[in-house]
């Protein structure tokens, strides 16, 4: 039997939630005027006011936003409420070079777990389950999160956080945990310590709720396989809310979004058209309910489809197809965004020329990253504990930029494959993406 | 009074250290003396050849990071007991052995060590107070 958190909302006609949405975005529109210079000052240059955004047929007139207004305007330029209003910070991970502050009003954070509530709910959650929550705890949005959507469907809640694989099937088999909500590279390790240890039959988990990172059917399967559970799928960011923008119901055909609080566009990275459902395309969220952080139109850079056919499980909210793709050159290496001009700029600042390659892989359904380096005059030396000090100190370096570790590897020099004289940078050997 | 070395960055990977290899018997080189120091990803070769400025011509050319170094040969006894003493010498001079490595020669009852000290003036100093022969180039080819 399915279960709804908010049936009234998740199952609503398309004509009640469209009908939400554009009062919900006409409020919005004249929300961000008033209280955030960029977007006024971006409305104008466009020749807009508030009055030309009627209903959400006037969206595609507003101006994109992108994670490089997010960096201008940090911390505080895009910020709608007072800071006393404010009672929460969450940050994307680790990337200090583009680093994202997002700020939650308790009505912020409210809406985001009903999202996660939702979610759970999908997955079969009720009040007499045990939610055992494996993602990290702090500024990543993963913990607080799923955390909270947790508490809303009454679940015994495990604030688990990440890491200590041990303490965590401890807890799994002592205290009956039933979901679980990590990466799911973080799953398929799990699934592989339950079995080595010979405790999966005091395993009592039925459903994982898995996000922050791509993955595949073929992990999916392979997942459910071990640990003998549903595995759903869940997308968010930090920039919109967090975990729970949309998620994935019985169907596993593809995630709900949460239409009531945030209108997904797809667009032609190139040109910016808005494309009709079913096209491939950079998914844009706008954010309608938000009160202190409300993103209009923002590019999420990720490549998706949004597709409205009736779903088996009774939502009536549009589906998007898991991301296909990115339209920038951002990594997801566990869960951690990478850019490649970040390990550019460790590389260059220690004094390494930008002849460089990035590998990712995924190796026992963890992700690795391997940064091979070509290896200068100026480099090396006949001792051998001075050239394998500089190596580590690439490595601090790079683990200070991306908070994650990275493999490096001094190569020789013109090694390095360079295609019709342009260097390939990223070598991704996951196929995460092969749909 | 020294000997030149020429160090060479090496990926450790199958099949460089035979590229590496090939190149110098393509080019007709000579190795008198070699040592592979290595790391997890890579190895610094060291060796001693005749002709220094060709062997890092080749090299170079070749595309490998390649510098040459100042070091030690020290002429040893062949037989036991005799390396020990050499050691103790530095040692007990308070200077400390970066890596050493033997060398072959023709000569008979003779062995030659390839040392790099960390203060190679005081090195020289403590081991011709010894009376031990430190030998230049020419002597070793």
């Amino acid at each position: 039997m399915e279960r709804y958190y908010q049936p009234e909302i998740e199952c609503a006609s398309p004509e009640e939630i469209r009908k939400l949405q554009d009062e919900r975005l006409v409020k919005q529109v004249q929300n961000v005027w008033d209280n955030v210079p960029m977007y006024r000052k971006k409305m104008e240059e466009k020749g807009l006011t508030p009055a030309d955004i009627k209903s959400v047929d006037d969206l595609h007139k507003l101006p994109f936003i992108t994670k490089d207004d997010l960096r201008d305007e940090y911390p505080y330029g895009l910020l709608a409420r007072p800071l006393s209003e404010c009672v929460r910070i969450q940050s994307t991970s680790g990337t200090t070079g583009r680093r994202v502050v997002a700020f939650y009003t308790q009505h912020d954070i409210d809406l985001w777990e009903d999202c996660c509530a939702r979610a759970i709910m999908a997955a079969g959650g009720t009040n007499e389950d045990v939610c055992h929550v494996s993602y990290g705890y702090g500024l990543f949005t993963g913990g607080p999160g799923l955390n909270g959507g947790s508490h809303k469907v009454g679940c015994l809640t495990l604030p688990m956080s990440s890491g200590n694989t041990d303490r965590q099937i401890q807890f799994m088999t002592d205290l009956g945990s039933t979901i679980i909500c990590c990466t799911p590279s973080y799953a398929a390790y799990l699934a592989e310590s339950i079995h080595e240890r010979g405790v999966r039959d005091q395993i009592k988990l039925k459903a994982g709720i898995f996000g922050a990172e791509a993955w595949t059917e073929e992990m999916r399967h392979d997942i459910e396989e071990k640990l003998g559970i549903k595995a759903y799928d869940i997308y968010g960011l930090t920039e919109i809310s967090g975990p729970g923008v949309s998620f994935e119901c019985s169907a596993q055909t593809g995630m709900h979004v949460n239409e009531d609080h945030f209108i997904p566009e797809i667009i032609n990275p190139k040109t910016g058209e808005v494309l009709p459902d079913g096209e491939k395309g950079e998914l844009v969220f706008t954010s309608i309910t938000k009160e202190a952080f409300p993103l209009m139109r923002y590019r999420t850079r990720d490549i998706c489809v949004l597709t409205r056919e009736k779903c088996p499980c009774g939502r009536t909210h549009v589906k998007m197809s898991k991301p296909l793709g990115r339209s920038d050159d951002m990594l997801i290496v566990k869960g951690v965004n990478v850019f490649p001009s970040q390990i550019e700029t460790v590389l260059l600042n220690q004094g390494y020329p930008a002849n460089y390659q990035i590998i990712v892989d995924r190796v026992n359904n963890s992700d690795t990253i391997e940064v091979q380096v070509e290896m200068t005059p100026e480099m090396f030396s006949d001792n051998l504990s001075q050239v394998t000090a500089r190596e580590k100190e690439l490595v601090a370096g790079l683990k200070a930029m991306l908070g994650i570790y990275a493999k490096v590897t001094l190569v020789n020099p013109k090694s390095i494959t360079r295609s019709e004289g342009k260097a390939v940078r990223v070598i991704d050997k996951r196929n995460l993406y092969k749909n | 009074m020294t000997v030149k070395q020429i160090s060479v960055f090496l990926e450790n990977k199958p099949g460089k250290l035979a590229a590496f290899t090939k190149l110098l018997s393509n080019n007709n080189i000579d190795i008198r003396a070699l040592s592979i120091a290595e790391a997890s990803d890579f190895g610094i070769i060291r060796m001693i050849v005749e002709d220094v400025y060709n062997a890092t011509t080749v090299l170079k050319d070749a595309d490998y990071i390649c510098s040459v170094t100042d070091v030690l040969a020290v002429e040893v006894k062949d037989e036991a007991g005799a390396l020990a003493d050499l050691i103790t010498i530095l040692g007990d001079n308070g200077v400390n052995v970066e890596y050493m490595y033997a060398l072959t020669t023709h000569k008979q009852d003779v062995a030659y060590m390839i040392i790099r000290p960390n203060d190679q003036a005081k090195a020289i100093e403590a081991l011709d107070k010894a009376g031990k022969r430190i030998v230049c180039a020419e002597k070793l080819f």
